[in-house]
């Protein structure tokens, strides 16, 4: 997903305070000056920024840093702290009306990805909170985009209302309501047409839905690589409508998606969903904190969680990571864990959720179909090299043997052995940081944060690595 | 008088130059503050006024790293210079500004044409920016120019993408060759490239499906286009534009690299240039990678697309030096 890169930044400007006893303003600034820097980079807003740095550098210099802790923790502490805090508490649900059907619309500017957004939306509200939807096409502007969401619908078997392009929206949506009610479904969702937030016109039609729809829910739905403008769009659709929420696509892109963190702290308009990728189904619940985590490089071991449990037997995927967080984990279960990450949907949006693995992921080194050359190596190692990966690690005429039973390289096989034993390390420690975790582990050992290309090249245990001691 | 006031001191440059700024001049009325109330209210020239410089060459989404390189350029030249008073500040930025983009060289975007036969038009881009209708657009243009148009439906995956583009042909009056939603979209180009030469179109338009630049799958589709257009036009009659949106942050870096490196390309349409984006980021391309801008997306008419100009471009982000 997004933010490895801002991970990466953040991790490079923690590193330097890291490993030191004590914590001088000296440092807090250097560090402050590089999270500045890679929050831009994110494209979150100027002047969230600077708030967001200010805020950070009192906390940091406050008394709370001298209760005697390493002031490397305190200080991961409270940037994790103020970033969840920056894209809001908790994730906000849609609110249903109890009587009568609950009405969303979908607003943003051209190309957001509102049409798309609306069938997947649709689709997700059915499959989890059992409503029958029906999509209300109130584009009449763009050429065929009546088409889309007709296509749109028909995959997802939702049915669409349209009255072709030569009636006024107004018209539509009425009319559109009517017959929802009369065939009872309770769920309706309106797509409005792409525009400008400073098209006075086409704003004015956007309030006049609203008030003909009652519409409980408006969404605004954003371009997750929308730069600092994302702020003026925001807000002044929430000026002329009150949006509700917003819905963040296009996230499985590279983006580090900033503009989340901006309009949230803007607006105050809570982040609902967030799109992730171009199939119907690719649709999810927006978690700030889960977010956040991510920003720090703990990857989402939740988000894992949460997928594997809806896609897959929930016993086979908590034993799955339970041995994963204790760090007994050997190549049988990496093996059927393959398995079920190809179940679960495309192997590279996974393995962004695992942590420290993300760079990894994003550096186009890793396609799909390294899964089935993973698969190829595991299976040509033998049961007890399965079950006891130390042996291979020590004996490098095993490891020949495996590359040319793979065939597969060297290497190869050397990245897998060296893959695994990171992942062991690092889910043991994610298993262990939390925000609770962290105030007891005042005084112990604080997981060390691997850097994540160091994954690739397979060699030096936890070299350039950013360990908090 | 100062460089901007000199190139556009004549009335038909400027009367050209205001489309641009209709669309770019909002953000500068709103929350963001311009640049002629920061050089006039700085008494003199200090950090806080870099900083300030600063900010606002950031909201305009020029990017960390090109603005910092650019900040450091003027402190460079007011030392050079020894200039004291801000205000002399706008010639400096403006003429930097310039350099940053034209980077010394004569930056030619003329399509180049192949006389006498077909020229491949070829636009790709991340989801949502705007390809099908800058070739709506563009085939628009480039008819009343006197050249025969035909467009290319490769986008086969987004729902009614094939249509969208059908309705635009009909619009431009133009041909649309189309196979139905899935079908390959290398086949879709090498059958209107076929088409077109058959009919001695003078240029086809190809649209492609939008594609996010980290799914290796759909990069590696898009390179297996570019190969089949290579193979039946050869490479100099051939352009690829990326559309990059200009609300577009700086995502669009990484955009353009990884595109250039599946498929060469030829410049930038910057689409969506009435909103209160700047689409600074396509100077932060130009800077780092060295992508020019060819083409600007003004609005949603048919006639809302013009030839890009550096000289228009910065009239329109500083244009209340004129107010």
């Amino acid at each position: 997903m997004a933010f490895e890169n801002l991970t990466g930044r953040l991790q490079m400007a923690l590193r330097r305070i890291t490993g030191k006893a004590k914590l001088t303003e000296v440092d807090i600034e250097e560090m402050m000056r590089e999270v500045r820097l890679s929050l831009l980079e994110a494209d979150v807003n100027f002047k969230v920024v600077k708030d967001f740095t200010s805020e950070v550098k009192e906390l940091a210099m406050g008394e709370k840093i001298l209760k005697g802790l390493d002031p490397g923790q305190q200080v991961v502490k409270i940037v994790n702290d103020e970033l969840v805090k920056l894209m809001g508490n908790e994730a906000v649900l849609v609110d249903f009306r109890q009587n009568g059907p609950t009405v969303i619309m979908m607003v943003g500017l051209q190309g957001a990805g509102k049409t798309t957004t609306a069938g997947k939306l649709g689709a997700y509200l059915r499959k989890n909170h059992q409503l029958k939807p029906m999509l209300i096409a109130a584009d009449i502007y763009r050429p065929a985009a009546i088409d889309q969401l007709m296509t749109v619908g028909q995959k997802l078997d939702i049915p669409v209302f349209q009255m072709g392009i030569d009636v006024n929206p107004r018209q539509i949506v009425e009319k559109g309501l009517k017959h929802a009610k009369e065939q009872g479904y309770d769920l309706i969702i309106i797509d409005t047409a792409g525009r400008l937030h400073i098209n006075e016109t086409l704003m004015d039609e956007l309030v006049d839905i609203k008030k003909i729809s009652k519409a409980d829910e408006i969404l605004l739905t954003v371009d997750a690589m929308t730069g600092q403008d994302a702020v003026n769009v925001a807000t002044a659709f929430h000026e002329a409508l009150d949006v509700t929420g917003c819905i963040l696509t296009k996230l499985d892109g590279d983006t580090r998606g900033g503009a989340a963190l901006s309009i949230r702290k803007v607006t105050g308009v809570p982040i609902k969903f967030a799109g992730t990728g171009e199939k119907l189904t690719e649709i999810e619940v927006f978690h700030p904190e889960r977010m956040a985590s991510r920003i720090l490089g703990m990857g989402d071991v939740l988000s894992l969680i949460e997928k594997a449990t809806e896609e897959i037997d929930e016993d086979e995927a908590m034993s799955m990571m339970e041995k994963m967080m204790s760090g007994k984990f050997n190549f049988n279960d990496l093996l059927k864990q393959m398995k079920m990450i190809k179940r679960m949907g495309a192997f590279s949006g996974i393995l962004k959720m695992l942590p420290g693995m993300g760079a990894l992921a994003n550096s186009g080194k890793v396609d799909d179909k390294q899964i089935v050359y993973i698969q190829a190596i595991i299976q040509s190692m033998t049961e007890e090299e399965r079950k006891n990966p130390e042996l291979l690690e020590r004996s490098s005429s095993r490891r020949n043997r495996i590359a040319r039973g793979s065939g597969r390289s060297t290497t190869e096989v050397n990245r897998l052995i060296s893959m695994l034993e990171k992942q062991q390390a690092m889910m043991k420690k994610a298993a262990n940081f939390s925000p609770e975790a962290m105030e007891k582990m005042a005084g112990g050992a604080m997981p060390s944060m691997q850097n994540p290309t160091a994954v690739s090249k397979g060699k030096g245990k936890g070299k350039g690595g950013f360990r908090l001691k | 008088m100062g460089i901007f006031q000199k190139l556009f001191g004549s009335k038909e440059k400027r009367l050209k130059a205001e489309k641009y700024k209709i669309g770019m001049e909002k953000t500068r009325r709103g929350s963001l503050s311009s640049l002629k109330d920061v050089l006039k209210q700085s008494k003199k020239i200090d950090e806080a006024l870099y900083d300030k410089l600063e900010e606002i060459f950031i909201m305009a989404d020029i990017g960390v790293d090109t603005v910092v390189g650019f900040v450091s350029e003027l402190r460079k030249e007011v030392k050079k210079q020894e200039i004291s008073s801000p205000i002399a500040l706008e010639n400096i930025i403006v003429d930097k500004m310039f350099e940053l983009y034209l980077k010394g060289e004569i930056v030619n975007t003329n399509i180049r044409y192949n006389e006498g036969g077909l020229t491949v038009l070829l636009f790709v881009g991340v989801n949502g920016t705007g390809k099908t209708t800058s070739i709506g657009k563009l085939a628009h243009k480039l008819r009343k120019e006197g050249k025969s148009v035909m467009m290319a439906a490769g986008d086969t995956f987004r729902a009614g993408a094939i249509n969208q583009l059908k309705i635009w042909g009909e619009r431009v009056g133009c041909e649309v060759v189309a196979k139905s939603e899935g079908a390959d979209p290398s086949a879709v180009i090498f059958d209107a490239i076929k088409h077109a030469k058959e009919a001695k179109v003078d240029v086809l338009l190809c649209d492609t499906a939008g594609r996010l630049q980290n799914k290796v799958n759909l990069m590696k589709e898009l390179d297996k286009i570019k190969r089949t257009i290579e193979r039946e036009i050869g490479s100099s009659h051939y352009e690829t534009y990326l559309v990059v949106d200009a609300t577009t942050g700086q995502n669009g870096l990484s955009q353009a690299k990884i595109f250039q490196e599946v498929t060469k390309l030829s410049g930038i349409v910057l689409t969506k240039l009435d909103g209160t984006a700047k689409g600074g980021i396509v100077l932060a391309i130009r800077n780092e990678l060295g992508i020019p801008i060819s083409f600007v997306g003004l609005g949603e008419k048919i006639d809302d697309i013009d030839y890009f100009d550096i000289e228009d471009y910065i009239y329109g982000l500083f244009a209340d030096f004129f107010e």
